[in-house]
């Protein structure tokens, strides 16, 4: 544990800190790159946005509503049935929809069941081996204007599926329940 | 088919809550969730502004070649229509070292990099490009090797050992990955199919 920490307060300075040395050693101008480079930051942040408010606002209205809640309710039963744990059933559908949502989800998970648990454990991985699909594909496409997103979301999903269910698996061969 | 979904979201969202009586509470969060976005977005300047900002500096000093170079024969299978030397490459390589080790502030400005690349390279369509898809299969299923938002967590609730999860994480992390990039190999085999007949 101590180690784990001791590198994530450590990694990033010392990477902002060796490409600064190395690109004084190569002599780039640094200070004036930095403040080149950073220029576009700006602007890419304020283009996401129509795309982040629309994909946010339809995903609250979703769950506010009560809609999510009841639509997982419907699938409950069928995966309970298969094996999956009912209670990681809202977390497993959450995740590739909404980053905070499934974050809170966890924190709730663990703080129920214990972290130590087989569900906490379960929840752990599942937070931490995939990522939020329809966030980065907003974002990434958002900020570069895509606007025919083809077979990307699919692609997404069902590696999410996929991850969702290995975590489950993995999670039931290495803790057991 | 993300507007059919989008679309769905709210119409169902909105039938539902007329039936059942919960119309305040999504009249509640409607302007909320945007003013939300908002500040999630502008959040994103300090790190957009600061990580484009070292990444020019990384650039300009080879440290973005050298990267690629490092990993080329790894990176070349995985996007075959990217040439090898473009600058896409680099961009790419950075997004996932960053993703490796859980720096998820310094993976969407690379990531975002990486977009703006692959999408000259697509000349300047506003359609997805087959290494864009590839790019993002690789970054939905997260790479992360230490999950320290979880561990964070974990640690939180006075777990007896918050790090017991990086194992199956990685492990679970390694299938989704392969998997991810399998699925995306099929759609794109389907895709030349379907141009074909």
């Amino acid at each position: 544990m101590e180690v784990v920490s001791t590198v994530s307060i450590w990694i990033m300075p010392c990477l902002i800190g060796f490409v600064l040395v190395y690109g004084t050693i190569k002599r780039v101008s640094t200070y004036e790159e930095f403040v080149e480079g950073g220029k576009e930051g700006f602007s890419i942040a304020v283009s996401i946005i129509p795309y982040l408010v629309g994909m946010l606002v339809a995903i609250t209205v979703f769950r506010a509503s009560g809609a999510m809640a009841f639509m997982i309710s419907l699938i409950q039963p069928f995966l309970s049935s298969v094996g999956i744990p009912s209670d990681i059933v809202p977390l497993a559908l959450i995740r590739p929809i909404s980053g905070t949502g499934a974050l809170a989800m966890t924190s709730d998970l663990i703080a129920t069941h214990g972290p130590d648990s087989f569900i906490g454990r379960l929840a752990s991985t599942m937070q931490g081996s995939t990522d939020t699909t329809l966030y980065i594909l907003t974002v990434y496409f958002g900020a570069v204007g895509i606007k025919k997103m083809g077979d990307a979301l699919k692609v997404g999903l069902l590696a999410d599926l996929v991850g969702i269910i290995s975590a489950i698996i993995v999670v039931t061969l290495v803790f057991g329940s | 088919m993300v507007n059919l979904i989008w679309a769905f979201m709210f119409v169902f969202g909105i039938v539902y809550a007329a039936i059942n009586g919960t119309m305040e509470e999504v009249n509640k969060v409607l302007f909320k969730s945007a003013q939300e976005a908002v500040t999630i977005s502008l959040g994103l300047i300090s790190i957009l502004v600061f990580w484009l900002g070292l990444m020019n500096i990384a650039k300009k000093a080879g440290l973005l070649n050298r990267l690629t170079g490092l990993f080329r024969p790894l990176v070349r299978r995985l996007f075959p229509d990217i040439p090898p030397d473009h600058p896409a490459m680099g961009y790419i390589l950075s997004n996932m070292v960053a993703n490796l080790f859980g720096l998820g502030n310094a993976a969407t400005p690379m990531g975002i990099k990486a977009m703006e690349q692959m999408k000259k390279l697509n000349q300047d369509r506003d359609e997805v490009s087959r290494s864009m898809i590839t790019f993002l299969a690789i970054n939905t299923s997260s790479l992360t090797i230490i999950p320290t938002t979880v561990i964070a967590i974990r640690m939180n609730y006075d777990s007896v050992s918050p790090t017991d999860i990086v194992g199956t994480t990685l492990i679970a992390t390694a299938c989704s990955t392969i998997a991810a990039i399998l699925i995306d190999r099929y759609f794109y085999r389907r895709r030349i199919r379907k141009r074909r007949l």
